[in-house]
């Protein structure tokens, strides 16, 4: 039987990856598959599951509400879809603002002396490596109201005899928006500078001479050629800006609430675990679907890996 | 014209993003050696070494002198605890997964088989799925799973299946092959066959060239797998948030639940030794690839 193996190539490849398609298909595609069934069931009310084929939670999802002020039997709800909306434009606000942010940073490292450019790489890596709930944690120290920003504000305010109340600032959709792009940054800026660490000097030289200025070199050559990285680092921010509930949760509390908050409360709170499973399979397909067209019009990105 | 000429506006950016990037941690670390106990405001630093004296919730004295909220810490029996769950998280998962993950990436490159297609697609669906879905996917497996035991053995009390270590070490491997995988494959990319080729000529049979030949050549992809593991072990909240049980709570989980109650200087102070620790780690792995090539 050994000497069969030896001469089967395809057994042996498929013993070599059986470990792995076992593991994957018992934690990813057999829970996949159990939210599924799931958000078609109904809840019972110690927060159990009935398995049934109900698309209740579907509807009430996208507005379908029972509970009306006015005493009508249903009525349009919105606040899930305006959850919705709002992880949606929240995660394509952090990653605008991330690209803008990160470019100049990465264009600095790749055009800085080699020698130095190890320097600059390990001041990036040290926020990115820093756990992710530690550098939201900072974001406390900063922003509450006796925070240090507030301390620097109240004494700048004192220093031109200006009155200062402190500013609200935790706790706001700002807040939330500074948090994410603080978190998120690191993994932008890496795959840029992949990407234009590998533009040759001699297309910046040859631009040069053939008399573009600056802005046209970079419109014509640095930023068509660093797209790559922009389109990796996206993917990289704007999934999981998508899912997060740990920033919203600490720096916006109650105020607010994205898709991750609710689904995280369905399962620990609420108790509804198949409301949790059908608004995670719509964060799934939402996630899917925008990669998916992003990703087939700029390509994907093999600076993916890299970071 | 020089090529690292600077244009004052990528200047100033720069000097901009890398301010953003650090003040937070700085300050951070700075109330770390906060004196006033309640790390509402910043009170000056902890003095000098001697005996401990709080005076009106302010610590004056203390035996650690500056490094009183480390010592803190250090007796703080959650904090420990923590610690040593989520090393041995860590370790554990990034054992089993560097292996399962290296084995799936020499099949993928080397070999041909049905399940192909599928192995590949299940390996790249994490990466592109919020970990959110993943996580709740895994709770609602275990809770089902466990549910459905416990009824069937008639389990109760202390001996009900639950959440746990066991199910937080499982899913953490679930999530780290891929990237194990995917990096071990950047490496195999470039791997010449025709090594693995001359070896078999020479007489060595399949495992001798795989130890003597293949293995030695992948090793530095291998090792780079498993610390990315490592790391992204370590640093795990979400998946370890719905994975975990009485008795596992990870540093991450811990710091976590702390934020929503009371901030005291230890978690300052915590986040201060996890940040040297990053700090030396990424020195290090500087100095060594750099050696490298």
């Amino acid at each position: 039987m050994l000497q069969r193996l030896r001469e089967n190539k395809s057994a042996q490849g498929t013993l070599l990856v059986l470990p792995t398609i076992v593991w994957m298909t018992a934690l990813l595609i057999l829970p996949l598959l159990l939210t599924t069934v799931i958000s078609f069931g109904r809840r019972t009310a110690d927060g159990g599951v009935i398995f049934s084929f109900s698309l209740d939670n579907y509807i009430r999802l996208f507005g379908y509400s029972t509970k009306c002020d006015n005493g009508a039997a249903s009525c349009f709800d919105p606040l899930y879809v305006q959850i919705l909306w709002r992880s949606l434009t929240l995660a394509f606000n952090t990653t605008v603002l991330v690209i803008l942010l990160a470019y100049p940073l990465a264009y600095f490292i790749a055009r800085a002396h080699p020698r130095q450019r190890n320097t600059y790489l390990f001041l990036v890596l040290i926020p990115l490596w820093t756990n992710f709930v530690i550098r939201v944690y900072a974001w406390i120290m900063l922003l509450r109201k006796e925070g240090v920003i507030n301390l620097v504000l109240g004494w700048l305010a004192h220093l031109f005899h200006i009155q200062f109340t402190p500013l609200e600032m935790l706790y706001t959709p700002g807040a939330v928006l500074v948090g994410m792009v603080y978190e998120f940054l690191p993994f932008m800026i890496l795959p840029i500078f992949t990407s234009l660490e590998k533009i040759d000097n001699s297309l910046y030289e040859a631009a040069a001479d053939l008399g573009a200025n600056p802005i046209k070199t970079f419109l014509r050559v640095t930023l068509p050629l660093s797209l790559p990285g922009v389109v990796a680092g996206t993917i990289l921010v704007f999934i999981p800006v998508m899912g997060t509930f740990i920033v919203s949760d600490i720096l916006g509390g109650r105020q607010v609430i994205l898709v991750g908050n609710l689904i995280q409360r369905q399962f620990l709170d609420a108790r509804d675990p198949t409301f949790g499973s059908a608004a995670s399979l719509i964060l799934m397909i939402l996630t899917l679907i925008v990669t998916y067209f992003y990703t087939r019009k700029f390509g994907f990105g093999e600076e993916i890996v890299v970071a | 014209m020089n090529p690292h000429r600077r244009s004052p506006f990528v200047l100033v950016s720069t000097i901009l993003v890398y301010f953003f990037l650090y003040a937070p941690i700085v300050v951070l670390v700075l109330y770390a050696f906060n004196a006033s106990k309640t790390n509402i405001l910043f009170e000056g630093f902890i003095p000098s070494f001697g005996s401990l004296r709080v005076d009106s919730g302010n610590v004056v004295q203390s035996p650690c002198g500056p490094f009183h909220w480390f010592c803190e810490l250090s007796k703080n029996r959650e904090v420990t605890n923590a610690a040593r769950n989520t090393l041995t998280i860590a370790l554990t998962a990034t054992i089993i997964s560097t292996i399962v993950g290296t084995m799936a990436a020499l099949a993928l490159q080397s070999y041909n088989f049905r399940l192909k297609a599928f192995s590949q697609v299940s390996l790249y669906i994490p990466i592109v799925i919020p970990e959110i879905v993943m996580g709740i996917g895994i709770l609602i497996l275990f809770s089902q799973l466990f549910g459905y035991l416990n009824n069937l053995f008639g389990l109760a009390g202390d001996s009900r299946l639950g959440l746990g270590l066991g199910t937080v070490i499982v899913s953490h491997i679930a999530f780290m092959i891929p990237f194990v995988t995917l990096v071990v494959q950047a490496r195999l990319h470039g791997f010449d066959k025709s090594y693995e080729e001359a070896a078999m000529d020479l007489g060595a049979n399949e495992w001798i060239t795989f130890r003597r030949v293949t293995f030695p050549m992948i090793l530095p992809g291998v090792l780079s797998g498993a610390l990315l593991a490592f790391t992204l072990s370590l640093d795990d909240f979400v998946i370890t948030f719905f994975t975990n049980g009485p008795g596992s709570t990870t540093l991450p989980i811990y710091v976590f639940g702390l934020l929503r109650r009371i901030i005291t200087p230890q978690v300052n102070a915590l986040s201060t030794v996890w940040i040297s620790i990053v700090f030396i780690s990424v020195l290090l792995l500087q100095r060594i690839q750099n050696r490298e090539g």
